[in-house]
């Protein structure tokens, strides 16, 4: 995984690199300190040696001085390294995702993404950040400590041979029972917040049928096992410290014993022996140190493959084999028996033999259930999806021989879940042409039907949407959204139910529009009202990913029974699903 | 909406976040932990007892190295080491002990804290919740009461015990050398001003660095959410650019927060040894002009080391501890608010009607419902429902309806048409009292709504709304969310009379197909028809449907209108709709504009009027 991320390091390894050598730096100077305080006992005051004691004491203070120069050195190159790798991460992932086809964001799911390029890099910009501070001084200062030791004396440093194994075991075997505590800790956890998130979301239907008392004793049930599995996992937690402590304070103990003779002896003298235990601290709470950050990795690791997941993902559509002059000559579309399914796994098809050809210029309407795959189908003509089999061709040619920028360009597309972003009305509209003068914006939202309202709205272009468009009614937001797709100047306008929330009338209105002002574009509405539908060149209807029957209104109306039962169904209740 | 993937989204809340009350916090907060106040104490007792032995611990140092190792008395040092010993284990019993009462108390505080959030959650107006968001609700139990166990778990009690292990270990130092300690005490104060400076501006980096991750946070989750758009409109470039800069903004002011944050330790650590240093020469020179004893030099200087310990531990736990306070305080007010006002004492029960039409209460549904007065006497429910003079508004100053008047004959079929916000929810949330009137009365059967209980209110209202909600749990458990009692046979018979059997066996578990994440296997309208069949089996005498049919499409809804008209059968119902078609055969259908009922009447008078319902009906208005 490290070979993977490592790249994302790039233009700031040397601050990684500083860092990693300040914090180890720190570590060995503050090494150094007790050693020095015990030449002043040891040696200079019996002696009586006050120059020597004034210059060692001096030297103590500078080694400090340096030692913080260090680690604050260390602090702020591990944040810029550890931020800069976060930064780059989460850039790395964005980009990515810009070439992702439909199929990708589907794969992830839109909320996968986002706690992708959130939580997830936070905590490897975190992990990067403190690693360089603790997983290099915790190894540094064992080493360090564990030499410094052997150097005041081989004898004694013999207790370490029993205490670092011991203490190792002791906390191998406390964290390997935790481990599986915590993770069952998460479930739990994710397991109420799950009952609490379906609360707020179905708060009504909990009032409406007077759930509050069911709804207390189901919570109170995850409650319960959340509090069970708390006790548990933490409490094994703590027996880490007093273990520590417990081995800490017994080689202590030992090395006293065995140290007390050679004092006596004068081979060791007590200064050095105090500074000794000073060093037993320092390894085994390093040992304990680089062992829990070690359990914390493991959960960085997951986040880690997360982020790679998205970074090796393949672009299901690529430019690939796109000639990067080939220009979509005029709006006719040929699907020549294409047939497509979503998940290449599964066995039904999505869509079925479709064989449909659209001349330039025609209006064509589709008609069909909910889950008939009219989307499907038109979602192929802009190369949001591939046809698995059979070929769909635009102004003549394959889609793949034009750059998807240049296609979609051409092929402009209202999407049926369609979104407005925060910003401007201008700055929304201008999506579709970033160089739209007033009067071209004003002449789309006239096609649109759109520039009556934006009139009447304070601000007019310029008032703020508010995020997602939150400011306009639906009907409003739907013509903004065709406005914008108009401005593109395309050869093919693809409307996916994208009037279901205007009126009948303003409806009307935008197709007589489309008809004078767009006469050369392609159209091809979704609709769910036939009369959106009715005086369109071709109206197709679908039925279950195939194309049942297609003609004009009075050709379907005579012999296609699912065209007659939908006009029925809507006549009887007036045609005003507004 | 923010929620769900709200969880856990964000840095690591950094605790930079002051408590408005701190004293009146935490007194609650004792509350809650002073239900295990015997434990509390032997806590408390521990504390001490610990600290006594860390400092106790390093005292006998100064005894083992003067009278035992330097004159090599092997008798004295074994006792003394035995000492010691026993000292160590009973301070790491202490430790354990302490820790672990801990872990129980602050499990049993956070589980109660969540007990009594949830329940006071149920209890909440609706109004509370259309003015929080439910990322800020579920943050009180992911964020906030997380904080406080974690405190609780592990910081308050070190913190304790540092601050008497400090006070222990300062006095020992006096006692040792008042000279020396003068020293000490210099470079405490060097430690103090250094929290204080650094920890002032990283807290102003922090809150820097916390507004530019809103930023990128913000951005992601739009741009993500947009993302099919993006792709469309080739907006990929322009995307990549709005993000590139708010990630370097982050990036800077993270770098910098995290920068001071980090020097922290160091910079303590280091005073420490500074401090340790300057002992060493001080403590050398006491030693040759004033024969201080060699044993209480080392164990002075075993003394330095632990004395910046705690000053390092509570100047990180501080932030942690306000946070957790903070945190606190957020859930206090939540369960300070007051919940839904009841003072209905009319309740609703089940009756036999006799041949001459006296009422008797009874177990299971008899002949219908009656509301039963406080008196005892018995009053038959019909369903009649009538507003006068309402006025309402969910904010105060901004009133949504304005003096409306109505009535619902019981068995009739009611309908309310006209744009969004023009107060056809609204009517049906004041029905079942999700909000309180203004001025005007609403009336049920001739009861003032205020005087039934709600939960009887409420139970004779049976409600489809506008977006369906299901939980995690299976068909069948949806289903039976209506009537918790109900038996197989009731719920597929709910089911069928939805029209919803078909599709749920079709299924490849068919009743007992699990559903998770709010149905989200299933498509609008399968999972719109279980919100009907949830009605269905709850089977109460008025039903109100909030656009019930909305994303059913025409074909689909003509195949269900049997199943409605079945369950509308003999039941005064309320319906809102934006397609006309649903509305058509209602008895009366009031058209809402602005908070007011400007035309009434059946389906032909409407036209015949000509006016707003006429322009619908014909086309030529919009509904938004």
């Amino acid at each position: 995984m490290i070979r993977k991320l490592w790249p994302y390091t790039a233009g700031y390894r040397k601050w990684i690199l500083l860092g990693a050598l300040c914090s180890g730096a720190e570590a060995v100077f503050e090494l150094i300190l007790p050693l020095m305080m015990a030449t002043i006992v040891d040696e200079y005051i019996p002696l009586g040696d006050t120059s020597g004691i004034l210059r060692h004491g001096l030297l103590m203070v500078l080694l400090a001085l340096v030692s913080m120069a260090l680690g604050v050195c260390a602090a702020f190159f591990s944040a810029r390294a550890g931020q800069c790798f976060g930064a780059n991460l989460r850039d790395a992932q964005y980009s990515r995702i810009q070439d992702y086809a439909f199929r990708n964001i589907e794969k992830f799911s839109t909320a996968s993404l986002i706690t992708r390029l959130t939580t997830d890099c936070n905590t490897m910009q975190m992990t990067l950040m403190m690693s360089l501070r603790l997983l290099v001084r915790a190894p540094v200062m064992l080493v360090s400590a564990l030499v410094l030791a052997i150097g005041i004396s081989l004898q004694l440093s013999r207790v370490f041979l029993v205490a670092l194994p011991l203490l190792a075991v002791s906390i191998f075997l406390i964290l390997s029972t935790v481990a599986p505590k915590f993770r069952l800790l998460q479930e739990r956890t994710d397991d109420l917040n799950l009952t609490v998130q379906e609360n707020l979301n179905a708060v009504r239907v909990v009032k409406s049928f007077v759930r509050e008392d069911f709804e207390n004793q189901k919570f109170e049930g995850r409650n319960l096992a959340l509090r069970g599995i708390s006790e548990t996992a933490f409490g094994r937690v703590i027996f880490a410290m007093p273990t520590m402590m417990l081995i800490t304070y017994g080689t202590i103990i030992a090395v006293m014993w065995y140290g007390a003779p050679m004092v006596q002896s004068g081979a060791l003298e007590v200064a050095l022996l105090t500074t000794f235990f000073t060093y037993i601290t320092q390894v085994l709470m390093s040992l304990m140190m680089v062992s829990m950050m070690l359990m914390m990795l493991t959960r960085s690791v997951a986040c880690g493959k997360r982020i790679i997941e998205v970074l090796e993902e393949k672009p299901d559509i690529t430019d690939e084999g796109a000639d990067p002059s080939a220009r979509v000559a005029d709006g006719s579309i040929d699907f020549d028996h294409v047939w497509f399914k979503y998940n290449t796994a599964s066995e039904a098809w999505n869509l079925e033999d479709v064989d449909l050809h659209i001349q330039s210029g025609q209006t064509v309407g589709i008609i069909g259930a909910t889950g008939s795959a009219k989307s499907t189908l038109v979602q192929l003509i802009p190369r949001l999806y591939e046809a698995t089999r059979g070929a769909v061709r635009v102004g003549g040619r394959p889609v793949g021989d034009y750059t998807m920028e240049h296609l979609r360009d051409s092929c402009a597309m209202v999407l049926q879940k369609n979104t407005l972003f925060s910003g401007t009305v201008r700055e929304n509209l201008l999506w579709g042409n970033e160089a739209a003068t007033d009067e071209e914006i004003w002449a789309a939202c006239r096609a649109a039907c759109a520039d009556e309202f934006i009139h009447r709205l304070p601000g007019g272009l310029d008032m703020d949407l508010g995020q997602g468009g939150v400011n306009v009614s639906g009907g409003q937001k739907q013509r903004l959204c065709i406005a914008r797709a108009i401005l593109k100047k395309p050869k093919v306008l693809i409307l996916d139910d994208s009037t279901s929330a205007v009126d009948t009338a303003t409806d009307a209105r935008i197709r007589a529009a489309f008809r004078t002002q767009l006469p050369h574009t392609t159209k091809i509405i979704i609709a769910q009202r036939i009369i959106s539908v009715m005086d369109a060149d071709l109206i197709v209807v679908m039925d279950d990913g195939r194309i049942s029957d297609m003609g004009t209104h009075d050709e379907l109306m005579a012999r296609s029974e699912i065209y007659r039962d939908v006009y029925q169904s809507q006549q009887e209740g007036a045609n005003i699903d507004g | 909406m923010a929620n769900g993937r709200g969880m856990g989204r964000g840095p690591n809340r950094h605790g930079y976040q002051k408590p408005k009350n701190m004293g009146k916090t935490v007194a609650n907060l004792m509350r809650y932990i002073g239900r295990s106040k015997w434990l509390l104490l032997v806590v408390a007792v521990c504390l001490v007892l610990y600290s006594a032995c860390t400092v106790g611990g390093s005292f006998l140092l100064k005894t083992l190295v003067n009278d035992a190792i330097v004159p090599g008395d092997y008798v004295l040092l074994a006792k003394l080491l035995a000492l010691m010993a026993l000292i160590y284990v009973a301070g790491a019993g202490f430790s354990f002990t302490y820790s672990r009462i801990m872990v129980h108390v602050s499990q049993k505080t956070s589980f109660a804290l969540r007990r009594d959030l949830f329940a006071k959650m149920q209890t909440l107006p609706l109004s509370f919740f259309d003015t929080h968001t439910h990322g800020e609700l579920m943050s009180r139990y992911t964020n906030d009461i997380e904080t406080i166990t974690e405190i609780m778990n592990n910081g308050l009690a070190n913190m304790i015990s540092g601050i008497l292990t400090f006070v222990g270990v300062v006095a020992m130092m006096l006692y040792l050398s008042p000279v020396l300690f003068l020293v000490t005490l210099l470079c405490l104060g060097l430690m103090l001003l250094v929290v204080m400076t650094i920890g002032k501006r990283s807290r102003m980096f922090f809150a820097r660095q916390q507004q530019d991750i809103g930023a990128v946070n913000g951005y992601i989750e739009e741009m993500i959410e947009g993302q099919k758009v993006i792709k469309v409109f080739n907006h990929e470039a322009k995307a990549k650019e709005g993000f590139g800069v708010r990630n370097e903004a982050y990036r800077r002011s993270a770098t910098a927060a995290q920068s001071f944050a980090g020097s922290m330790m160091p910079a303590m650590g280091n005073i420490s040894h500074i401090n340790y240093a300057l002992t060493c020469c001080a403590g050398a020179f006491l030693s040759i002009y004033m024969g201080l004893d060699l044993g209480s030099l080392v164990v002075y200087l075993q003394y330095v080391r632990q004395v910046s310990q705690p000053v390092t531990m509570i100047s990180q736990q501080v932030n942690n501890l306000l946070a957790a306070i903070a945190g606190a305080e957020r859930v206090f007010d939540i369960l300070e608010l007051p919940g839904e006002v009841d003072q209905g004492d009319v309740t609703l029960v089940h009756v036999r009607q006799s041949a001459g039409g006296g009422l008797t209460e009874c177990e299971s549904r008899g002949d219908g419902w009656a509301w039963k007065m406080p008196d005892g006497t018995l009053t038959l429910l019909r369903g009649d429902v009538r507003f006068n003079d309402v006025v309402f508004s969910y904010v105060p100053g901004k009133e949504i309806l304005h003096g409306i008047s109505l009535y619902a004959k019981p068995g009739q079929k009611i309908a309310f048409v006209g744009s969004t916000g023009a107060g056809k929810t609204t009517i049906t949330n004041l029905i079942n009292r999700f909000y309180e009137i203004q001025s005007g009365t609403i009336t049920y059967d001739g009861i003032d709504v205020r005087r039934i209980e709600k939960d009887s209110l409420r139970r004779s209202l049976g409600i489809v709304l506008q977006d369906t909600h299901l939980f995690t749990g299976t068909i069948a458990d949806n289903i039976r969310y209506g009537k918790l009692d109900a038996t197989d046979e009731e719920v597929v018979a709910a089911a069928k009379l939805a029209n919803a059997d078909a599709f749920i066996r079709h299924l490849p578990k068919g009743y007992d197909t699990f559903l998770t994440d709010d149905g989200g296997s299933l498509s609008q309208g399968e999972r719109q028809l279980l919100a009907i069949a949830r009605a269905a089996v709850a089977d109460p005498p008025v039903l109100i449907l909030d656009e019930a049919t909305s994303s059913i499409d025409t074909r689909t809804e003509k195949l269900i209108e049997k199943g409605m008209d079945r369950l509308m059968a003999g039941r005064t119902v309320f319906v809102i709709a934006h397609r006309l078609s649903t509305v058509r055969n209602a008895k009366a259908i009031m058209v809402l504009e602005l908070g007011e009922i400007i035309e009434r009447g059946d389906h032909d008078d409407l036209i015949a009027q000509g006016g707003k319902y006429y322009q619908l009906y014909t086309g030529q208005m919009e509904l938004s």
